[in-house]
């Protein structure tokens, strides 16, 4: 009984609306969005977006959020508990057998399009902005000319400048299959200013089609445009990626290049000294969630020295107790590094256990900076090149300015010497190490925030770092910083060509070949220390 | 005292036996026990009788005898040639692998996808055998690459290093990286080497089943057989004037220059003899324990080879093979009962060699001895 008197007010209802053409939305256009044949309902969402009309835009975002249903002769949209009649936007009742309205994806393509149209009528200059760029992008993935009078529209009102470039670009994606060669000439040379990766498809997909020489060729000028562009980004991408590659094996070399360029001792346990000083930012961070939660974004600062002194004071330690006794026997000295280096690892693998500890990025770590439209560059990445090159001045400093960097230079340079000088050489050396080893902890600091923490963090850098000191060549912090930032740069751009494993073993090869021809590195020292 | 006599004083001394009257009655026994008595216990006598040898403890020492070539190898660069290298275990790997080849080719059909290619190629849906496996179906081939490959390997990386006078510290880190090359290329599927997983799941050599106590017992006594011989060649080399010169070039390189001797060919033969030992030890290891794979190339199983001929004595020919049985055999018994305390030992045991031991366990009797004599 009810259900007859709300469909009989709903149909008189329906007649008035009918029956006034002032208003805009009628309800047999809201119905053909509603339901029927999909192309049917693409021409309506089209017409209704060209309407600017409050209540058509409703009606659109309800179908789009799937809050739509419909009877015979009615349309609701549905908010939560009540029901809301589409064309008066007034409260009614929903009838039971009211359906809801069904999207598939080329509707929701469409309805994008059409919502982003009536964003453009009646937004803010941020909002036109965003709807232009989703139009663009709607235009790029799925050139739709049904969408075009929506944007021509849109483009004779008065609009914020950057949403009037991204629809012109979306208008010329579209006029790309103009019948009018003019218009398509346009277009392709408008798509090829854009130098977007995105437009590409589009235009090697027309090139396929394009009768016209002209157009054809200012297709292909757009195509070439494009492609350096890409080109110049994927080569800066690379160069980035190089030479973050290369701040991190100069951080993890630094120290080594204390310990065995200037020094002289082999220390295979180098690896486990960044392995430390990554654990030891682990506990920091894992203090600092516990006890001081709201200051973790800072918990790095205090990590820094505590990632140094555990590590300088475990290189102290084994300098003290093991390699003093070696010097002189590199070979020897190896050996026993070596087991140093196994025994730290497995006390760090029954203290914390073997599996991998997570350690955290402080919030204003993440996320990255974005230049050329494509390129992100990690903030991780670009934070630590710049800590790389603060450590790598502070230790030349530290060597060339200071008192202590006076008496390494001088124990390293000549021994007894040094010693009758009042020197105490074997204090200079404990010293020396932990110094070298507390960088290396520094390094472990650093790498703790972009790789895995874990007892075998150490060993995948021995290798590395002792091949970035010898291509440097003993006893120069120059020698380190051009080698470490050159294997970087090369690992990264053969990784391009050829793959990460290859790059890899390439780069090998090249230390191999690149030793046999400088065996003292890229700097050699000249003179009698060369023998020694 | 003058270090360089002038040569009319020079008294050579009278050329000394090979081995000793109680040196050559050692050596009998050990031949003895690896040829007629370890096989003796091991086959004729019950599972229960106490004095049976089990299949464990064969496979054990085989595999440890293995590990003595390499010790034995190492020990004619370094101890007596002042060459660390960090790459033996390549050379090792490489003879694991050509021999390995061989044997997945003798499974033929019996694999798990009844093809002809061994199982890793069907996987990776490859049609024919790639080519560096064109010689993996004969035995004899395979005999010869098991010596070729490592030594051609040896031979021409030595060739550049020693040329340009790379030594010490430097060409032990280079020797380091190249076996990570290798290992990083032996990882890659790509490489046909079958990629992280190597080979394995081999049935016969030769035709016969590799898995029977008998076949077993012959790779044994051959292995055994082979450290022997290798100890006699070595002992025969290094009393020669050969190994006199690789002696004098470890002690002084440039003096010996000066002396006329030059130094290249001397270390590149050496060189490349040590890498064969190694790449036959590999080959005789592989079918005992029945696997290969890139696992065997990483640093540190290189460097685990100098800790066994530092722990016997550099600089003796007895001292890596018995440093090679001390090691692994404490490996083998520490790793079942103490899991947890075997990487402190190794490590302990590197620290504590090079600290207090140069001469190693044999320097240490040696030193008993005469403290006791004395």
């Amino acid at each position: 009984m009810r259900g007859v008197i709300v469909r009989c007010c709903a149909a008189l209802l329906a007649w008035c609306c009918l029956a006034g053409p002032a208003l805009a939305l009628s309800a047999a256009d809201a119905l053909a969005v509603a339901r029927g044949d999909t192309d049917e309902r693409i021409a309506a969402i089209h017409r209704l977006a060209g309407s600017a009309d409050g209540r058509a835009a409703a009606l659109l975002r309800a179908l789009a959020t799937e809050s739509l249903k419909f009877s015979e002769t009615q349309v609701f949209i549905v908010e939560g508990e009540r029901a809301l009649d589409a064309l008066s936007g007034q409260p009614a009742a929903l009838p039971d057998a009211a359906e809801d309205a069904m999207l598939n994806n080329r509707l929701r393509g469409a309805l994008d399009t059409a919502l982003a149209g009536i964003e453009l009528f009646t937004a803010g200059p941020e909002r036109q902005r965003e709807a232009a760029r989703s139009l663009q992008r709607n235009a790029f993935n799925d050139p739709d000319p049904e969408g075009l009078p929506l944007i021509e529209k849109a483009l004779a009102t008065e609009l914020d400048a950057g949403a009037r470039q991204s629809l012109e670009l979306a208008q010329a994606a579209l006029q790309l299959a103009s019948e009018d060669q003019a218009l398509r000439l346009a277009a392709a040379t408008k798509l090829g200013e854009a130098r977007q990766a995105i437009v590409r498809p589009l235009i090697e997909e027309r090139l396929k089609h394009e009768a016209s020489a002209d157009v054809k060729a200012a297709l292909t000028r757009s195509l070439a445009a494009i492609d350096r562009r890409l080109a110049l980004a994927s080569g800066l991408g690379q160069a980035f990626t190089g030479i973050s590659l290369g701040s991190i094996l100069l951080l993890a070399a630094l120290g080594l290049a204390i310990t065995y360029g200037l020094m002289g001792v082999i220390n295979m346990a180098h690896g486990e000294l960044i392995m430390i000083g990554a654990y030891a930012t682990w506990l920091v961070q894992g203090l600092f969630r516990q006890y001081w939660p709201e200051a973790f974004d800072y918990y790095l600062l205090l990590a820094l020295p505590a990632a140094f002194a555990a590590s300088a004071a475990v290189g102290a330690v084994m300098e003290r107790t093991v390699i003093r006794f070696l010097y002189g026997r590199p070979l020897e000295t190896l050996l026993a590094t070596w087991g140093l280096s196994l025994v730290l690892m497995q006390l760090v693998r029954s203290l914390f256990g073997a599996q991998n500890v997570a350690v955290e990025n402080p919030s204003w770590m993440s996320g990255g900076l974005t230049v050329l439209g494509s390129l992100s560059l990690p903030w991780n990445r670009l934070i630590i090149l710049a800590f790389a090159a603060a450590v790598l001045i502070g230790v030349s400093l530290l060597i060339a300015r200071t008192r202590l960097g006076l008496f390494v230079r001088g124990v390293t340079q000549n021994r007894p010497i040094a010693a009758c000088m009042g020197v105490n050489t074997a204090r200079i050396d404990t010293w020396a190490f932990a110094l070298g080893s507390g960088i290396a902890g520094l390094a472990g600091c650093a790498l703790s925030q972009i790789g895995n923490v874990g007892p075998d963090l150490g060993q995948a850098y021995i290798v590395d770092s002792f091949m970035v000191v010898v291509l440097g060549g003993v006893g120069q912090l120059a020698g380190t910083v051009y080698a470490a930032l050159g294997l970087g740069l090369l690992n990264k751009f053969i990784e391009g060509w050829a793959g990460a494993v290859l790059a890899k073993i390439a780069v090998l090869v090249f230390i191999i070949v690149f030793i046999q021809k400088r065996p003292q590195g890229i700097f050699a020292l000249k003179g009698r220390s060369v023998e020694a | 005292m003058s270090r360089m006599p002038s040569p009319a004083t020079v008294v050579l001394p009278a050329r000394a036996p090979l081995l000793t009257r109680a040196g050559w009655s050692a050596f009998l026994a050990a031949l003895l026990a690896v040829c007629a008595l370890a096989p003796v216990l091991n086959l004729l006598l019950p599972a229960g009788h106490p004095l049976h040898l089990s299949d464990y403890m064969v496979s054990l020492v085989g595999k440890i005898m293995c590990y003595a070539i390499c010790a034995l190898a190492m020990d004619l660069i370094w101890g007596y040639s002042g060459i660390l290298s960090l790459g033996h275990g390549l050379f090792f790997a490489l003879g694991g692998y050509m021999m390995g080849m061989y044997l997945m080719r003798q499974i033929g059909r019996d694999g798990q996808y009844q093809s002809e290619l061994p199982d890793f190629m069907v996987f990776l849906d490859w049609k024919e055998l790639p080519w560096h496996w064109a010689l993996s179906d004969s035995f004899l081939a395979t005999l010869a690459l098991i010596v070729l490959v490592p030594g051609g390997v040896a031979f021409v990386f030595g060739y550049f290093a020693f040329r340009s006078r790379i030594k010490g510290v430097y060409f032990s880190i280079i020797t380091q990286a190249l076996t990570y090359a290798a290992l990083l290329l032996f990882f890659r599927n790509e490489t046909g080497f079958g990629g992280n997983n190597g080979f394995t799941d081999f049935k016969r050599i030769l035709g016969v089943p590799i898995a029977t106590p008998s076949t077993r017992m012959v790779l044994f006594v051959l292995t055994g057989l082979t450290l022997l011989g290798c100890f006699l060649l070595a002992r025969w080399l290094v009393r020669s004037p050969y190994g006199r010169v690789l002696q004098a070039i470890r002690d002084a390189e440039s003096r010996t220059m000066f002396c006329g001797y030059d130094p290249l060919p001397y270390k590149l033969s050496v060189w490349t003899l040590s890498a064969v030992m190694c790449g036959i030890a590999g080959a005789l290891y592989v079918p005992q324990v029945g696997i290969i794979n890139p696992s065997e190339m990483t640093p540190a199983n290189s460097i685990e080879i100098a800790v066994w001929a530092a722990v016997g004595g550099r600089g003796t020919l007895i001292g890596p093979i018995a440093g090679a049985f001390l090691v692994n055999g404490a490996k083998s018994w520490l790793t079942v009962t103490f899991p947890e305390f075997w990487l402190y030992v190794l490590g302990g045991l590197f620290i504590a060699v090079t600290l207090f031991l140069p001469q190693g366990v044999v320097g240490l009797v040696k030193k008993l001895r005469r403290g006791g004599s004395a």
